[in-house]
């Protein structure tokens, strides 16, 4: 453990307001808001008491949108403009989606991301998503009674990067700060390892309405950290839902289905399949719009032999995820269970058959994402300095590019911790070539045809040489939110080309602006105020960050001169803050994140060699 | 200042060897990544932004290449200025190419047969072995500093590996 650190008298930090951030679980059947308030997280309800938010969103034709239950309760009446579990197209196209027969939408092929039609026009899973969102935002808001500072956004471990790219972008067409997208398992863990003081293996197994997720984590002194991780993307309780649906067709004899009847017997197969957890049968009844009734009862042992391959396609990730990790099924000391579709007794009988132990169910499937979501949020918007845990995650899936033959050499593996970077050279194919074609993928297979493919483009003014001589370095460059740049040099001239990997699937910063601006009301909104009120709130961070950073290392770090340098700096930005002009505010915040970097290295430099020393004698008292 | 021309070992105050206390370096590597995650400075400035992910990049790339005995033991040879895995030196013993030869053998058969236990057979047989290099790579490094010899004995460790990467594959095919 690192030496405590103790303050000089009067040169603690400044104490500053408690900042208001969210943690938000956006489900794909179900949302939550939560937030830490006195020390405790909680999710926070509506007026009405509800806890989840149904992630429903139906568009009416007079443009206005309704969300949740509302929206839910118009599902099988108006199926088209009622959008459900949409979180299973974020980053998706129309021909990335299995059972689309099945699914009461009329898809639009858009490039990128498919679209969805509706009575308002064409709506990207990025939009749709956004107004859940915006109501969770709403429902923060006014239960903590200020505008927040900044959101952590969960996603499912095994998004790929235009998935978490599609939830950022959501995030942001939302107004919400996106302070991380931390993975949903982890999350959970976090609620569940903070609360229990576990330490040790431990696997998370999360089986939500559309994805499933396992991972494998070491909980040690506070240290989250995840070994491995695995699952499917595309795996959930709507897969339950529609071999229920399947098996109705088949029994009642039916074919070809209306949209309206399609998602009413979606509807009474969820609700089936959550009375199967509480009762051996369940009956479905339904009335068709073609005037036939069906009425049938489904028992446990039917539901499960229709089932049974979908609960062991959740098995495989699990041994894949724990050789990732080194481990056996005995090395892990507890199995957290989390997702609405954990309830299903199958489910816990099999994670526990295989685990050989009772997986933990404690905690509220259903919100313990959101929690840990929160918990992290308020350490992230800085409420709770010094803390004493710390959070290390991976990327899901290897990073790649395309070699030639259509091969992939993988840059990243999956599983490494992230932030990380790690270059690699390549080199030309031809004689005299003089660009090259990056093509970025992610996956596990070898050919890149069986990838996703997640950004292309070109390096172009390399000067003619003989093949193999050109020394191309690519760089591939992971942030702490899992999202990929890539950049590429060659090394004799120092051409380079850079991309932030969002042009296949993503939005570009324009476009988000412009539906910002579009889907509010012009009158009471301000492209231009926003603009400076966020400028403003970078500044004040800044201000309040640099003061802190004086006041703990200014004497022992910066000579005088130095000293009253940044103090200079300092003042020429708080003086700009007091006026309204954005350009004055960004200079003088450019001019003072410049002038503190070197102050800042050092004060980077001094912590860890803090650390090491704090660690060295602990060994010595050994 | 965030020096990047200090080696990995010093980056973690360990002493540069083979034989590592992997729980010494685990340690070093919570204590300073807890100091320099990007999580740690969300509500700072942009230059400290900046270091904090500099620096978390170098320490992570630093933990992988330590706490991986073969990336460990080809990374002592680096800092010697002796590039071991050189794509230009193939030589191999012939003995050793004709074991190999035996190996995947076995290895296509065991995939071919679907056979778990064939898969862990040769898994405990090569990991056996490679866990045999691992300790002649601690006595070339460590105590008869013979580097070019524990280079010879890190490129057949490398054939080794690979294997146990194809062996992993396999586990996943027959799955």
């Amino acid at each position: 453990m690192a030496l405590l650190q103790i303050s000089e008298p009067g040169m603690s930090t400044a104490p500053h307001q408690h900042r208001l951030a969210v943690g938000i679980d956006l489900g794909t059947t179900n949302s939550l808001v939560a937030s830490v308030r006195n020390g405790l997280s909680v999710v926070i309800n509506d007026e009405q008491g509800h806890s989840l938010l149904p992630s429903v969103v139906r568009y009416l034709a007079d443009g206005s949108v309704t969300v949740g239950y509302p929206a839910q309760a118009k599902q099988s009446d108006d199926p088209h403009n009622t959008l459900v579990s949409v979180k299973r197209f974020m980053g998706r196209g129309v021909q990335d989606i299995r059972d689309i027969a099945a699914l009461p939408y009329q898809f639009v092929d858009a490039p990128g991301m498919l679209q969805l039609k509706t009575v308002a026009g064409s709506k990207s899973p990025v939009e749709v998503s956004a107004e859940i969102l915006k109501v969770l935002k709403q429902r923060a808001e006014t239960a903590l009674g200020g505008e927040l500072a900044g959101a952590v956004i969960t996603v499912p471990a095994y998004f790929d990067d235009a998935q978490r790219q599609a939830t950022k972008d959501a995030a942001k067409l939302a107004g919400l700060n996106v302070l991380r997208l931390l993975n949903e398992p982890t999350a959970a863990a976090i609620a569940y390892g903070l609360d229990n003081g576990a330490e040790g293996i431990y696997a998370v197994y999360d089986l939500g309405g559309g994805t499933f997720d396992i991972s494998i984590l070491k909980l040690s002194k506070g240290v989250f950290e995840v070994l491995a991780t695995n699952g499917d993307s595309a795996l959930g309780g709507d897969d339950f839902d529609h071999r229920i649906y399947c098996w109705v067709l088949e029994q009642a004899g039916l074919s070809v289905l209306g949209d309206h009847d399609k998602r009413l017997l979606l509807t009474r197969a969820r609700e089936a399949k959550e009375m199967l957890s509480e009762r051996p049968t369940a009956g479905i009844t339904a009335m068709l719009s073609t005037g036939q009734l069906v009425d049938l009862r489904l028992d446990e042992q039917a539901f499960r032999a229709m089932t049974e391959s979908l609960v062991n396609k959740t098995l495989l990730p699990c041994r894949k995820a724990l050789r990732d990790a080194g481990l056996t099924p005995a090395e892990v000391k507890g199995v957290v269970m989390v997702g609405g579709s954990t309830r299903m007794p199958r489910i816990q009988a099999a994670v526990g058959e295989f685990f050989g132990q009772v997986p933990l169910t404690n905690l509220d499937p259903d919100k313990v994402v959101a929690l840990g979501a929160a918990i992290q949020a308020n350490v992230l918007a800085g409420n709770k300095r010094d803390d004493d845990w710390l959070l290390l995650d991976v990327v899901p899936l290897s990073l790649g590019i395309e070699t030639m033959g259509g091969l992939v050499e993988k840059i990243i593996p999956r599983n490494a911790t992230l932030p990380l970077a790690r270059a690699q050279e390549f080199t030309t194919f031809k004689d005299g070539q003089t660009a090259m074609a990056i093509h970025v993928v992610q996956g596990e297979r070898e050919l890149v045809s069986e990838c996703r493919s997640l950004a292309r483009f070109e390096l172009r003014g390399i000067p003619p040489m003989v093949a193999g001589a050109a020394r191309i370095r690519v760089t591939f460059q992971v942030d702490a939110d899992g999202l990929l740049a890539v950049a590429a040099r060659e090394m004799s001239t120092g051409i380079e080309a850079h991309i932030e990997v969002k042009p296949s699937y993503g939005l570009s910063d324009d476009e988000i602006a412009r539906m910002l601006r579009d889907s509010y009301d012009h009158a009471r909104f301000d492209v231009e105020a926003r603009q400076l009120a966020e400028l403003k709130v970078d500044a004040q961070r800044l201000v309040e960050a640099t003061e802190a950073a004086l006041a703990e290392d200014g004497e022992t770090l910066l000579d005088p001169a130095e000293r009253s340098a940044i103090s200079t700096l300092l003042a020429a930005l708080k003086q700009a803050m007091q006026g309204n002009d954005a350009p004055t505010v960004k200079r003088a915040s450019d001019a003072l994140n410049q002038g503190t970097s070197e102050f800042a290295a050092r004060r980077m430099d001094a912590s860890v060699k803090r650390a090491l020393k704090g660690q060295r004698l602990e060994e010595l008292d050994l | 200042m965030l020096d990047f021309n200090r080696n990995h070992f010093e980056l973690f105050g360990l002493a540069p060897r083979f034989a590592l206390d992997t729980g010494a370096l685990e340690r070093a590597y919570r204590d300073v990544q807890s100091q320099v995650h990007p999580d740690r400075f969300t509500h700072a400035g942009e230059a400290e932004q900046r270091l904090s992910m500099q620096w978390t990049t170098r320490v992570n790339e630093a933990y992988q290449t330590l706490r991986q005995p073969f990336d460990r033991a080809n990374y002592l040879l680096e800092l010697r200025g002796i590039h071991a895995l050189d794509p230009n030196n193939t030589k191999m013993p012939a003995d050793f190419l004709m074991q190999q030869m035996a190996w995947r053998e076995a290895l296509a058969e065991a995939k071919a047969d679907k056979s778990l236990a064939g898969l862990q057979d040769l898994e405990r047989d090569i990991g056996g072995l490679a866990q045999a290099m691992q300790a002649q790579l601690a006595n070339l490094l460590d105590q008869q500093q013979d580097f070019p010899h524990a280079a010879e004995v890190l490129r057949k460790y490398r054939f080794m590996q690979k294997l146990l990467a194809e062996i992993d594959a396999a586990y996943e095919e027959i799955e």
